[in-house]
């Protein structure tokens, strides 16, 4: 999940009858399933719940940028390049429509930046890890944007008109990203010599169960979910998600001839799932925590991209200014 | 506070349509809000023409006027051409 742990304000979800007037028709309009928009009354932490679940998720595509930026200029081929640019492009635009979606709650953009620069806003846990070797960009694409996927199709029905339609616009994009990042996986492991053969398993290893990780703590340790869930801006649980991420994934690793780094991984008949092991939770809250292995270059990449681009944007203001005047005066 | 203005971005999707909101962009003048529309929104085909407003400059419909200003059309069922009932020997009109 791009969101992980957004707090939702209320320590228990409110029965209908326990609601105010307009707080009853607006949880009436959500369950009949109507959409929310901007300039609709809504509950102060609905509000509030949704400008940082939206600018997580908008951040985490903006950082999300920077490990894949890493591999730019050492993709092997001119073909790769083009594509991991693409992608990376593509990430920045999905940043853009979501702060977009997040302003129309009357969040400022650059405050909201801010906010993730100075490192009171999170952003997804999974791209404080590196990306060490080539198979990354096919790891990345497979299992990282596979997992944003399984995340966000059913954001595309979340209860805020603006959420939901940036969701969609994301989700028509994102399947060119997993079917690019597994085709390098493929290619490598069908073509490659043994070298490289080993790094596509070193990226899954590496990147396997930081990748669950994004879909955030289990159920049972996640006491913001059910009033995520009575406002419909989460549609499923953290594990249901996660379940159905990993039931997706394993036939597709094992098509690829590969492995994951879980002993416990199995085929579960009577459930119709498969079984895995016990996610090492205090990673997780590390990285949160701001100590995963690049949480401070990342903030620090971020940090330094603004300040290093200000004379620009001062520059077009000026420009722009100075066009103003010339027009007035022609 | 933000440096740029907030800017509507509206997209023709083909010829003979019309255009449509599809979201905002931020930027110095119309000009470049324009070229940050282009990159944002048309990176598949998606427009043939873009128009950008300032945020700012639209007035919109408030919430609480929803009921005075659209219910009136409801009870005025003779404003559709179903409400007429016409003989089968007419045909299709």
């Amino acid at each position: 999940m791009y969101a992980q742990q957004v707090e939702t304000g209320t320590k228990t979800v409110k029965s209908l009858d326990e609601m105010g007037a307009e707080e009853r028709a607006f949880q009436e309009k959500i369950d009949a399933e109507i959409k929310i928009e901007a300039k609709n009354w809504m509950p102060d932490n609905y509000r509030k719940t949704l400008i940082r679940q939206i600018s997580q998720h908008a951040h985490s595509e903006i950082v999300g940028m920077l490990p894949e930026g890493n591999w730019v200029t050492r993709a092997p081929t001119l073909k790769r390049k083009l594509q991991l640019m693409a992608k990376i492009q593509d990430e920045a635009g999905h940043g853009l429509y979501l702060y977009s979606a997040m302003e129309t709650l009357g969040a400022d953009r650059d405050e909201e930046i801010e906010k993730l620069h100075s490192g009171r806003a999170k952003y997804s846990s999974i791209f404080n890890y590196p990306t060490l070797n080539w198979a990354d960009m096919g790891a990345v694409g497979w299992l990282v944007d596979g997992a944003a996927i399984v995340n966000q199709v059913p954001l595309q029905r979340t209860s805020y008109g603006p959420y939901s339609r940036a969701m969609i616009r994301v989700c028509k994009e994102e399947s060119f990203h997993q079917r690019q990042g597994y085709e390098i996986l493929l290619h490598m492991m069908r073509h490659g010599n043994q070298a490289q053969k080993d790094m596509v398993q070193d990226a899954i290893n590496r990147l396997w169960w930081p990748s669950l990780m994004m879909f955030g703590p289990s159920d049972a340790d996640s006491p913001n979910s059910a009033q995520s869930m009575a406002w419909k801006i989460k549609r499923h649980t953290n594990d249901e998600l996660r379940q159905r991420f990993i039931d997706q994934t394993i036939p597709q690793l094992e098509l690829l001839g590969c492995t994951v780094p879980d002993p416990d991984l199995k085929w579960n008949e009577e459930r119709g799932h498969y079984d895995f092991g016990e996610i090492q939770w205090e990673e997780f809250y590390e990285v949160l925590k701001g100590n995963g292995p690049c949480n401070r270059e990342r903030l620090e990449t971020r940090r330094n991209a603004t300040q290093e681009g200000a004379w620009v944007r001062k520059a077009a203001v000026a420009h722009a200014n100075k066009k103003q005047k010339q027009q007035a005066a022609a | 506070m933000s440096e740029w203005t907030l800017f509507e971005v509206f997209i023709r999707s083909k010829h003979g349509l019309n255009h449509k909101h599809v979201g905002s962009v931020h930027a110095a003048d119309a000009e470049m809000a324009i070229e940050n529309a282009r990159d944002l929104y048309t990176r598949r085909n998606e427009g043939v023409s873009i128009w950008v407003m300032p945020s700012a400059l639209i007035t919109a419909t408030a919430t609480d006027e929803k009921e005075p200003l659209f219910d009136p059309s409801e009870d005025k069922v003779y404003r559709h051409a179903s409400f007429y009932e016409l003989p089968d020997e007419v045909g299709h009109m």
